[in-house]
């Protein structure tokens, strides 16, 4: 077997947010009507983590669930975990309209931390990422510069960040840009 | 700057988060129509100055497509509703009328 490697095996940068690939990530789609009390119980139970609300993310140890529309969540845990998560889901699912698919390999995840990491996002996205408007929990699917990204706060100093693999050296330079040093803009 | 608030994920989302989907509220007509149906149906398109009702996607959030009703004169947003609605709410068109009375777009009022 190949040894699996992220997109970008842990890229850095250090400006006035630390930057960082954090390396392979467990990630699944998972699509059905998220009021639905099978889809529901079926995400809880792989992953331990309360059933998110809209627009927000909810997490338990290494995983977790990101509200990502009204019929889609990101199932996150630990990236050997999927084969295993993966089919306790399609198990608990089978019979209903829904649909669980492993895509840890098809995204990248990003880390933006440190004092200035909202100003970072903040150039980048038509988001109000003031600390009254996001916090941590919060989850926004938005437009990074020209490519679709998802990200949630960890902390109030850290955000996640995923977009799409085929993306991911775009999106490392255009937070390296934004991360550069100096050019904190002092608005939070 | 057009800001719509997205119906399904409640986000007030920046146009350059959205696509423009054209005008609301076609019927699609297809085999068995006439072909003055089919033509109107391709090309012939609603180009108000005032209230106009478009339909949207929230292509770079929750990827839902949704309604709104807006000025092209002011850029005033009146609403936005979901997709599945055929015809724009009551409490919408109401809430047009007190701030412009009167308006008319295609068959409502
Ligand atoms: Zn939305």
């Amino acid at each position: 077997m190949s040894e699996p490697i992220s997109a970008l095996n842990h890229a850095r940068f250090d400006g006035i947010a630390d930057i960082a690939e954090i390396g392979l990530q467990g990630m699944i789609t998972l699509r059905g009507d998220l009021a639905a009390r099978a889809v529901k119980s079926a995400a809880t139970k792989a992953t331990g983590a309360a059933m998110p609300g809209a627009n927000a993310i909810s997490t338990k140890d290494d995983s977790g669930l990101c509200w990502m529309s009204p019929d889609e969540l990101l199932v996150l845990c630990p990236y050997a975990a999927v084969p295993e998560v993966l089919a306790q889901l399609q198990t608990a699912l089978a019979g209903s309209h829904a649909l669980a698919v492993n895509v840890s390999d098809a995204r990248a995840v990003f880390r933006v931390s440190g004092p200035a990491a909202r100003e970072v996002l903040a150039k980048l996205c038509p988001v109000d990422l003031s600390p009254a408007e996001f916090e941590p929990g919060t989850i926004r699917r938005t437009r990074l510069a020209q490519v679709p990204a998802a990200f949630w706060m960890v902390d109030n100093e850290t955000f996640q960040l995923v977009c799409f693999r085929s993306v991911a050296q775009y999106v490392f330079d255009l937070l390296c840009v934004a991360a550069q040093p100096n050019s904190e803009v002092g608005v939070f | 700057m057009l800001t719509l608030q997205c119906p399904y994920c409640g986000v007030q989302a920046d146009e350059t988060e959205l696509s423009a989907g054209g005008e609301a509220h076609l019927t699609r007509h297809g085999p068995g129509s006439t072909e003055d149906e089919f033509h109107d149906y391709l090309f012939t398109r609603e180009n108000p100055r005032g209230v106009h009702f478009e339909r949207w996607r929230h292509t770079y959030g929750c990827g839902k497509w949704f309604h709104a009703a807006r000025d092209t004169q002011t850029l005033e947003v009146f609403g936005t509703y979901k997709a599945q609605c055929t015809e724009p709410p009551k409490e919408l068109r109401d809430a047009i009328t007190a701030k412009r009375p009167g308006w008319t777009w295609r068959e409502f009022s």
